[in-house]
């Protein structure tokens, strides 16, 4: 059982001198494994900030980030045990992973550092962890990133993620880059992983349509705050804050759209 | 165009330092001078030091057993706001304020010009070989290059042999004629520019590469940007394109490696004053070192160590005018 | 009845490397006068390289390789763009086609004010107007989008996001222009829905007002089906398909657009897309 929990989380960031930006307001949320929380915001809505505080790029001004009711040591062995147990997924497949290394290195990083199979077992464990992510691992654990596609590129990123065998996975904006015919493939991957492997997953995102399927419950920040958090149906079928209700309002939905303009006005703009 | 006053006076402070750990930089250095060729001096000419310029001396070099450091430092800023720099050794005791400033403009002069010539022609050509990428003109650029990295003595001495001792076309050293001296006549200023001419065109060539290069390569950046498709889209004239919205992004870069470069362009002004005989500061600054003269070295330091501050801020302001985030970022 | 703005016929372009790659592959379409038609497709499917070739805004190595593009403007004469000499071109755009970039912030040149960038347009296409016509010009562009007379000297960074949009589409819309391009395709630029809302309500309410024609270039399909007229499917350089935008999302007839279509979750359809 892991947990990780957001406690009155604040974050202030100091602009031009004298005058501060509240880019976290009071935020608390509580992650288990075996869900999935997603995260939705529009740029500026702190949720990048959140990222950065999981990845310890940044410190909460105040409040408390805990792992299974610990602070997260700043460095030696706690740390390496957290970053062990929490894995990021980011944005761009492109920039995550180095160039001048194979596939095959990308994930036996993770595998030596952390020693998690013998060592004459990794070949083996790298050719699982490129099978369960649906890569055929033949044809990829020779290659250099470059060769791959976008699709396929972050689908090595989510095994280098799970080669430590974390309980928790951090996905930032993992489909935002790639072509949308496959953004549903990987989002199903990552569903099927969730599932699978008992992961606790925070999705974070600014797509509310992706929000509601993928995941358990979503939280709407707004301006560094969280104004809404429920089960994901009820946030976006039933959404209670005002700015939820914008947000709803301003995605496309087609079906929606189509039904209710049965004549409709020569292109009308809702 | 509105320049915020936290900018100004944070930049101003930034120089205000730097100018104040230079200068007492230049204070100690004599200080920590292992062996003490000052008081040798003093003592091969004793009774010949008028008692007054025995006294800056001690001041400007630490000489001076009965007062304290502090005091000692109070007096050396007492004597540079007095614009007294001291006594120079090499030259009968004449004061290192008068024969600096007897050979600053010589250098300001062809150097400075030199420098701008080459900035602003390298900048023009390397904007318009980006701009035109793939066609002809870019056999500048090897062209260029290669004499940028030429070792410029080796240059100089090349285009002396050529220009001046073969075809005769410029005189081969100094400043003006042998026998001139410097009035404000027709003739006088040809001379000046007969001799500049060769110093100055090197000068020219040698960093040329640099600044086209650079240029060339900002602005195959800047191209590829989205508002230099909008502009063209606008259906603006493509030399408004090039100059108004491609060269004008792509200088910036330009303007922080020119800030950079001064410092170079000093220790490049004394291989030049060297091979040309010119007599500007570089060559003051030889000449003092071959004579261990140590107050003429220190006032040259510190105004050369001004010269570099003040191009500085002279960048830092175009860079402020020509690009309004710099204004905003970093006040 | 059929009114065409914009016919496009037979229209190729490549990229003129070895071997050569065809990026552009015969594309007819017709667009009507006061129409909004929808692009859409992958990255790499050609959409933005075939908008850029309707404007001869191509850079080498790709080159128009066939086909022909006649505007049919207002005043009854048939343009026949690919004919124009180089400076009848640089007259004809932004004149009679406009276009407004998703990436605001690129667009929009960092170093010289908005007002600068507005006065530009009129400069060279207006060389009658005074200086203080131009400036006059300018404010009231300003005021129509609600950006404000008062920003006319700012610069771009130091408007939102939102307002750089709004000040996009004032520049499109400088010379009352019958078509307007829009490309809304940066995937890291699109993550404001709030703002793209609120620029697609500004784009319809000027429509309405000036009659301009849309072309809309994105990947965003839900978007497209609930703003155009009509909707043409790119991959790999072709149209594929082109149909009303009711007709794509009822009756989809080529695979492809299947494919796109199941792409997105519907957010407020039945839940189940994703299998969990």
């Amino acid at each position: 059982m892991t947990t990780l929990e957001f406690v009155n989380v604040s974050k202030r960031y100091r602009v031009r001198g004298a005058s501060t930006m509240l880019a976290l307001d009071d935020v608390s949320f509580t992650l288990h494994d075996r869900e999935t929380i997603a995260l939705v915001g529009q740029s500026g809505s702190g949720k990048s900030t959140i990222a950065k505080i999981l990845t310890q790029l940044e410190t909460p001004t105040s409040g408390e980030v805990l792992l299974n009711g610990k602070p997260i040591p700043r460095h030696g062995r706690g740390l390496r045990s957290y970053r062990q147990t929490l894995r990021m997924i980011f944005q761009d497949p492109f920039a995550s992973l180095n160039p001048y290394h194979s596939i095959r290195y990308h994930i036996e990083r993770p595998l030596r550092l952390d020693n998690v199979v013998p060592q004459n077992e990794t070949e083996t464990e790298v050719r699982r962890l490129l099978e369960r992510v649906r890569l055929d691992a033949d044809a990829v654990i020779d290659r250099r990133p470059h060769e791959l596609s976008g699709g396929q590129r972050q689908r090595v990123a989510i095994a280098r993620a799970l080669a430590s065998r974390p309980s928790l996975l951090i996905a930032d904006e993992p489909v935002s880059m790639l072509d949308v015919s496959i953004r549903l493939g990987v989002l199903h991957l990552l569903a099927d992983l969730q599932r699978e492997e008992g992961l606790g997953v925070l999705y974070i995102t600014h797509d509310l349509a992706t929000a509601r399927h993928f995941s358990d419950q979503i939280m709407v920040l707004h301006q560094g705050r969280v104004v809404e958090h429920g089960p994901a149906d009820d946030v976006i079928l039933n959404p209670q804050h005002e700015y939820t209700r914008e947000l709803r309002s301003a995605s496309p939905d087609p079906e929606k759209h189509f039904a209710t303009a049965s004549t409709r006005p020569q292109g009308g703009v809702a | 165009m509105k320049i915020p006053v936290r900018f100004i006076a944070s930049r101003s402070a930034f120089y205000l330092f730097t100018a104040w750990a230079a200068i007492t930089i230049n204070f100690f250095l004599p200080r920590m001078m292992a062996g003490d060729p000052v008081t040798a001096y003093m003592q091969r000419n004793a009774g010949q030091i008028s008692p007054e310029a025995e006294r800056s001396l001690r001041i400007l070099f630490g000489l001076d057993q009965n007062t304290s450091v502090w005091e000692q430092y109070t007096g050396y800023w007492q004597l540079l706001f007095s614009g007294d720099l001291g006594r120079s050794f090499s030259n009968g005791l004449a004061p290192v304020g008068d024969i600096i400033s007897s050979a600053l403009p010589w250098t300001l002069g062809l150097v400075g010009i030199a420098t701008i010539v080459s900035f602003v022609l390298g900048t023009a050509t390397g904007a318009l070989i980006g701009w035109r990428r793939g066609s002809k003109a870019d056999v500048i650029v090897p062209i260029s290059t290669f004499f940028s990295t030429v070792p410029y003595f080796w240059l100089g001495l090349i285009a002396i042999a050529v220009f001046s001792s073969t075809l005769g076309w410029f005189p081969a050293s100094h400043a003006y004629d042998k026998g001139s001296s410097p009035v404000f006549t027709a003739d006088f200023i040809g001379q000046v520019i007969a001799h500049g001419a060769l110093p100055a065109i090197t000068i020219v060539i040698a960093s040329l590469g640099g600044w086209i290069l650079g240029m060339r390569n900002m602005m195959l950046t800047v191209l590829d940007e989205d508002y230099i498709t909008v502009a063209q889209a606008k259906g603006l004239p493509n030399r408004r394109v090039l100059w108004h919205y491609a060269a004008r992004n792509a200088m910036l870069p330009q303007l922080s490696s020119f800030a950079l470069s001064i410092g170079f362009i000093v220790g490049g002004t004394i291989v030049m004053e060297m091979v040309f005989s010119y007599p500007g500061i570089g060559k003051l600054l030889l000449d003092a070192t071959n004579a261990k003269d140590y107050p003429l070295m220190q006032g040259v330091f510190l105004i050369i160590t001004l010269a570099v501050l003040c191009a500085n801020v002279l960048a830092d302001v175009a860079y402020a005018i020509l690009d309004p985030r710099t204004r905003q970022t970093e006040a | 009845m059929p009114d065409p703005l914009l016919t496009v016929h037979d229209f190729s372009i490549v990229y003129d490397v070895d071997p050569p790659v065809k990026a552009v592959k015969n594309v007819t379409l017709e667009l009507q006068r006061g129409e909004i038609l929808g692009l859409a497709g992958e990255s790499g499917c050609g959409k933005t390289t075939l908008a850029y070739g309707l404007q001869r805004l191509l850079r080498a190595p790709a080159v128009i390789a066939s086909g022909s593009v006649t505007f049919h403007d207002a005043s009854g004469v048939d343009i026949d763009v690919n004919a124009l000499n180089v400076e009848e071109m640089r007259r004809f755009r932004w004149d009679k086609i406009s276009m407004v970039f998703q990436g605001a912030m690129n667009a929009l040149n960092p170093v010289t004010t908005i007002g600068a960038q507005l006065d530009d347009v009129f400069r060279v296409h207006r060389p009658d107007l005074s200086r203080r016509e131009r400036r006059a010009a300018c404010e009231e562009l300003l005021e129509l989008v609600a950006v404000g007379r008062e920003r006319i000297r700012s610069f771009p960074h130091e408007l939102s996001g939102g307002m750089r949009q709004r000040v996009m589409i004032a520049m499109a819309l400088a010379l009352r222009p019958q078509l307007m391009v829009m490309v809304m395709d940066e995937p890291t630029t699109a993550l404001d829905v709030l703002v793209q809302r609120e620029i697609l309500s500004q784009i319809s309410m000027l429509r309405h007002e000036f009659g301009f024609s849309v072309i809309f270039i994105t990947h965003d399909l839900p978007l497209l089906l609930e703003i155009s007229d009509r909707i043409a499917v790119m991959r790999g350089g072709e149209i594929i398909e082109l149909a009303p935008a009711r007709e794509i999302w009822e009756h989809p007839q080529h695979e492809y657009t299947k494919t796109l279509l199941a792409s997105f979750p519907r957010l407020t359809g039945e839940r189940g897309v994703l299998v969990r």
